[in-house]
């Protein structure tokens, strides 16, 4: 026998809905569950708090790191790092994922070579960065720029390969030439999906910020992180964590509502 | 030859061949035809015949392997505004109301260049001529995706009108509309035709349609792809839904579909069905 009751509920059919304060009230527990369960753990003492450090002590060390050392100071340079690597890969990777998207010359030239360097990590790129970039800001840039450009691209690419051919061809029978069925159809039929590729990639830079600020860094976030490890400052690992995670989500969550507000078509039903 | 009887769509030996790796598809084989001003003729036959491909020829959307698709006279070399096209789906643009999907042309360099503020206003009014024509006044600040499927139909041929083609290239148009809806729309274009004297060329999987629409059903062919026969539509200019249920109407469709059956390389194999049914279902 099938137990009926599970598909008559809204709530478990397949791609149901959720009401919205159940649905943030399970949101809510997703995400507590887990800081209660660690909290439980580490306040037990079975565990050494250099190993798991309690959550009072981690925002403790937060608090610490706020008011003794520079904490404002490494969220600023880490952010100016991530923003300006994300935007300068992105100001290169618009124009040339719509053109590999678009001309098979293009896509023909520049996609394997594209495919081949996203598979290197970016973190083994280091020391050629310090070769030929030097270890300042610019080494940072670079690394976080290597480690989202090529993907990038490659999305956008795909972004833009995915406008149905009925819109570029109806334009064409009204008379369009080139130029403007690239920049009236494809560019503004691929941008939602641009835009959340954009915010993808926004993500990984983040996630790169550890290892860029591997290079002689001497300030920000990443930085932080690994200098408390040497001394073996637990909680302070754990704060730069969460603060990173929390820039993360922030950001995507900024990319969403510009999502949201720049495409209305796509929202109104 | 007086002008009069220059075809407004002149087919000539076509001949259309797809290379897929090592294989190659005859999509079209020396397909003839000849169109009159105003005149609407729909193209029928089994999957895989060549419609859509004849279709896209004529269009300009795809270049023919030979022979020519002349247009009042000249060979045609690609998309031209006399030729507006109508697909099935997604080709409306989702970010733009209706109204901004219908004068879409009018951002066009090409269409620009040429106007006169007189020009600019005229379109003005034909746009809303063709909204209210169309039954779209209600929604014209909605965008294509809070439409249904018919209405977001009326918007694509609204928008092809737009330019005043000489010749409407419709594929399959209604293929994803309900019957009823259907219906209405068959009037419509029938009564947009009338209006604008445009020529039309219309894909269809239906034979109805195909003969409620038009003054000639060009029954077509696959393997390779070919025109295998011209039907005359024996019914006056103006049609009413009536019409399906005389004679000549129903013997026409008759005859038609088994033109399709005949041509369609498929049979309905008995012993297999026989076969089919006999299995057991575990
Ligand atoms: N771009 C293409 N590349 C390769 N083969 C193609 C291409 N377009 C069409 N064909 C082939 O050409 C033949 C005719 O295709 P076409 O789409 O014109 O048929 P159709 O009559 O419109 O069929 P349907 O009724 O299913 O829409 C088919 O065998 C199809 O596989
Ligand atoms: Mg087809």
């Amino acid at each position: 026998m099938i137990d009926n009751t599970i598909i008559r509920r809204p709530s478990w059919r397949i791609r149901g809905n959720l009401g919205r304060r159940t649905h943030l009230l399970i949101s809510l527990a997703g995400l507590l569950l887990p800081v209660g369960w660690w909290w439980w753990i580490s306040a037990g003492g079975a565990v050494d708090p250099i190993f798991l450090p309690t959550p009072p002590l981690v925002i403790d060390s937060a608090w610490e790191w706020l008011r003794d050392g520079d904490l404002l100071g490494d969220i600023g340079i880490s952010v100016y790092r991530v923003v300006t690597g994300f935007l300068m890969s992105a100001a290169l990777a618009l124009p040339l994922g719509v053109l590999i998207g678009t001309y098979a010359p293009i896509k023909a030239f520049f996609e394997p070579i594209t495919d081949f360097i996203r598979y290197m990590p970016a973190a083994a790129f280091i020391p050629l960065v310090m070769l030929w970039v030097g270890i300042d800001e610019g080494a940072k840039i670079a690394i976080i720029f290597i480690g989202t450009f090529f993907q990038m691209v490659l999305m956008i690419a795909e972004d833009v390969r995915r406008v149905p051919m009925e819109q570029i061809e109806a334009a064409q029978t009204m008379g369009a030439d080139r130029d403007e069925i690239v920049m009236r159809v494809i560019v503004p039929s691929a941008k939602p999906a641009i835009l959340n590729t954009l915010r993808v990639t926004m993500g990984w830079a983040w996630t790169y910020l550890v290892v860029a600020e591997l290079v002689a860094a001497n300030s920000g976030l990443g930085f932080a992180v690994l200098k408390a490890q040497r001394f073996l400052q637990t909680d302070k690992i754990f704060a730069g964590i969460i603060l990173i995670g929390l820039f993360g989500l922030v950001t995507d969550q900024c990319f969403r509502w510009i999502h949201r507000y720049s495409f209305p078509w796509l929202y109104r039903k | 030859m007086t002008i009069m009887s220059i075809p407004r769509i002149q087919i000539e030996a076509l001949d259309k061949r797809f290379e897929t790796g090592d294989c190659e598809v005859i999509a079209l084989q020396d397909a003839n035809l000849s169109i009159a001003p105003a005149e609407f003729v729909t193209l029928v036959g089994a999957s895989g015949c060549g419609k859509s491909t004849l279709l896209r020829i004529v269009g300009g959307l795809e270049p023919a392997s030979s022979g020519t698709v002349s247009v009042d006279g000249k060979p045609i070399s690609g998309p031209g505004i006399d030729r507006a096209m109508v697909f099935q789906h997604y080709s409306l643009y989702p970010w733009l109301t209706v109204t901004e999907n219908i004068k879409f042309c009018r951002q066009l360099k090409m269409h620009r260049d040429v106007s006169t503020s007189s020009d600019v206003e005229a379109a003005g009014g034909r746009a809303d001529a063709l909204i209210r024509l169309m039954g779209l006044g209600h929604v014209m600040q909605a965008y294509p995706n809070q439409l249904s499927g018919g209405m977001q139909q009326r918007v694509a041929i609204a928008r092809a009108l737009m330019a005043r083609p000489r010749i409407l290239l419709m594929d399959e148009p209604f293929g994803a509309l309900d019957a009823q809806t259907r219906e209405v729309m068959h009037d419509l274009i029938l009564h947009v035709s009338i209006l604008e004297k445009t020529t039309l060329l219309f894909v269809t999987h239906d034979v109805e349609e195909a003969i409620y629409l038009a003054h000639r059903v060009v029954l077509m062919a696959p393997r390779p792809g070919r025109i295998e026969a011209i039907y005359e539509v024996p019914l006056p200019d103006h049609r009413d839904q009536d019409m399906k249920q005389t004679q000549e109407f129903l013997a026409l469709k008759k005859q038609i579909l088994a033109g399709i059956r005949a041509t369609s390389g498929m049979q309905t194999d008995h012993d297999l069905l026989e076969q089919l049914g006999n299995a057991p279902a575990h």
